[in-house]
């Protein structure tokens, strides 16, 4: 094996070595790839490991719309005939209605496991986080790798969501992209609503120390009222006042106001839209800027 | 002499302790002022040449671990100076590393990913295209005689084979130096023996090794150098057979009594050798001839359990200098 060429005798002490000057100008050479694409290094390997999962993955992405949509548009749809009023006095169908909250759901849903058990191996379990550390990669290229092989997967899961919501108008009689020229824009906010949920979970999850079943608790008591009370199933509106303000915290309510602009125009305020991306970019971006933090602070010590 | 690749002066961490309860040691006597640091290194100062083999010998929580991540460029110091290949490393670590080889104390591979394919993305974290990353990785799984288990996910590898990977993987990069911290801890007698080889090889092909051990056997095997590392400081240093002529005789006669009657028969013992030591289990007497001090036990009527004639290690050096052995 030919690690590094021959260099004359066996003996370390007669070998030439080369001079400091000649070794820091080739670590020099050497760090400049690493400095610039070390993010996408670190991305590549978070997808790697995810092939590990891979069937979790798409059987979740494409099932989960498939079984939501089908049991909503045959069961709930069905039995819901009342039109949905959007704001601006129109109304939708039910499924219209209710289709971009349970996109950004998925999305949001794939943010909340990769953000957090992933997270914790890299740091504890498997601890790969430190092999990362260790080579030429630096800690902030590794928290973007995670966000970035999330951020992957959220695009495949939010677009198989639409792709199926298209098609389910495609197959069925029904009317599923109202606006199909701005339909497609709730892919992308899908991915925001994932980090904005995301990346402040991943500070968090970097910031443990010991899993005591923090992840689950997360699900139970974050995750799961989110996803009943921030007008997924039924306009914000109808909820009595003195529990409104878990939609308007929530990221999920943002998003899925995004996504219904999108899909349907419903009450597309100017002002409302500046809050809603404002909102979410600003839970994204600080969320991002926390965990960067956290990485590099846990991963120097 | 070549200019060090590596330059230690004075370096120190220190950590913030939550609590009083693990307070610092270095810290009660240091300074009544900040009672919550715990100094982990403390003042270390040394110089690795190119191509030496050098290690940091000490107990488990010596400060040598905390030396090797600020050597490695990953832990950032507290104060002082230090210089890896020429380079501050908290300004260029990114590029040190580059050029470094890491083996952690505990594996941090990815059991999620196959042998092969660990070799083969940490190639790609030094930005080396694909097709070498390939490459690299079969000879060093050839290397790390591991070819047959390429295919293997890490979780289903033994020990041994976890530490040669990981060894294999660090050298990855082709690494100016390697870093190696206890490679061995853990290990059995026979996987210990390969992985040696395995680094003398490195060692002959001109890399720079530096090591951490709390192993005697493995100090006086492969390192061409040492320091002695107690509480962050450093005790004593030199080539392995250097610091046993200056700090323990040529031999040593361990002799048995039974616990109960050990430190009775040590003051019987006195002027026998250089220097009389008292362990829990036993007594070592150090002299140039370790026979003669038997033969002279046995004329005073001393009949030990046990005995026998070693020759002085590194264990006897860090039992001299700190008056502790070196494994609890």
């Amino acid at each position: 094996m030919t690690l590094r060429p021959a260099q004359g005798g066996s003996d370390a002490t007669t070998r030439a070595h080369p001079s400091i000057d000649e070794l820091r100008a080739e670590a020099l050479a050497a760090g400049r790839k690493p400095r610039r694409f070390g993010s996408w290094y670190a991305t590549e390997h978070m997808l790697r490991a995810m092939r590990a999962y891979g069937w979790t993955i798409v059987v979740g992405a494409l099932g989960q719309p498939l079984v939501y949509l089908f049991g909503l548009a045959v069961g709930l749809a069905a039995l819901i005939q009342q039109q949905i009023p959007t704001g601006d006095g129109g109304s939708v169908s039910y499924l219209v209605f209710v289709a971009p909250a349970l996109l950004m759901t998925a999305t949001i849903a794939v943010a909340s496991e990769e953000f957090t058990y992933p997270v914790m191996a890299g740091f504890k379990w498997r601890r790969y986080f430190y092999g990362f550390n260790a080579s030429a990669l630096s800690s902030p290229q590794i928290a973007n790798g995670v966000t970035l092989a999330a951020s992957a997967r959220m695009l495949f899961a939010g677009g198989a969501y639409y792709l199926f919501i298209w098609a389910f108008g495609e197959v069925f009689p029904v009317v599923t992209v109202l606006e199909p020229a701005t339909g497609w824009i709730s892919v992308p906010v899908g991915l925001l609503a994932g980090l904005s949920f995301g990346m402040p979970l991943m500070a968090y999850a970097a910031s443990l120390q010991e899993d005591k079943g923090q992840f689950a608790l997360v699900q139970r008591f974050v995750f799961m009222p989110m996803f009943l009370f921030s007008g997924t199933f039924y306009p914000l509106g109808n909820l009595p006042v003195w529990l409104q303000w878990i939609g308007w915290i929530s990221p999920l309510w943002h998003a899925t106001e995004l996504g219904r602009m999108a899909g349907f125009g419903a009450g597309a305020d100017p002002v409302m839209l500046v809050v809603h991306v404002a909102y979410l970019l600003v839970l994204s971006v600080g969320g991002y800027l926390l965990a960067r933090r956290v990485f590099t602070r846990r991963l120097a010590r | 002499m070549p200019a060090p690749v590596i330059r230690a002066a004075n370096l120190v961490k220190t950590y913030r302790v939550r609590g009083s309860a693990r307070l610092a040691r270095g810290a009660r006597s240091r300074s009544a002022r900040t009672p919550s640091e715990f100094r982990a290194v403390d003042g270390l100062s040394f110089e690795v040449a190119p191509g030496e083999s050098f290690g940091l010998l000490g107990p488990n929580g010596a400060g040598k671990s905390t030396t090797m991540k600020m050597v490695g460029a990953v832990s950032t110091r507290t104060s002082g100076d230090l210089e890896i290949l020429g380079l501050d490393p908290d300004r260029y670590g990114p590029e040190i590393r580059s050029r470094l080889g890491v083996v952690p104390q505990e594996d941090n591979l990815d059991g999620e990913l196959n042998a092969r394919e660990n070799l083969y993305v940490y190639g790609r974290y030094f930005g080396l295209p694909g097709r070498v990353c390939a490459q690299k990785a079969d000879q060093l799984l050839a290397f790390a005689q591991l070819e047959d288990k390429a295919k293997s996910k890490v979780d289903q590898l033994s020990g041994g084979m976890k530490r040669r990977l990981t060894i294999a993987r660090g050298l990855i990069n082709d690494p100016r130096i390697l870093l190696l911290d206890e490679p061995t801890t853990g290990l059995d007698p026979q996987a210990r023996h390969i992985l040696w080889d395995r680094l003398f090889r490195l060692k002959e092909r001109g890399t720079t090794l530096v090591l951490t051990t709390h192993y005697m056997d493995e100090a006086e095997q492969l390192c061409d150098r040492l320091i002695v590392v107690d509480k962050g400081r450093i005790m004593a240093e030199g080539t392995p057979g250097a610091l046993i002529r200056q700090h323990a005789s040529r031999e040593v006669a361990e002799v048995r009594f039974g616990s109960a009657h050990n430190e009775l028969a040590a003051a019987q013992l006195a002027g026998f050798g250089d220097r009389v030591e008292v362990l829990p289990d036993r007594v070592l007497v150090y002299a140039h001839d370790g026979e003669a001090v038997l033969a002279r036990i046995a004329e005073t009527g001393l009949r030990p359990l046990t005995s026998l004639v070693r020759r002085a290690s590194l264990e006897d050096v860090f039992l001299r200098l700190t008056g502790r052995s070196l494994i609890e």
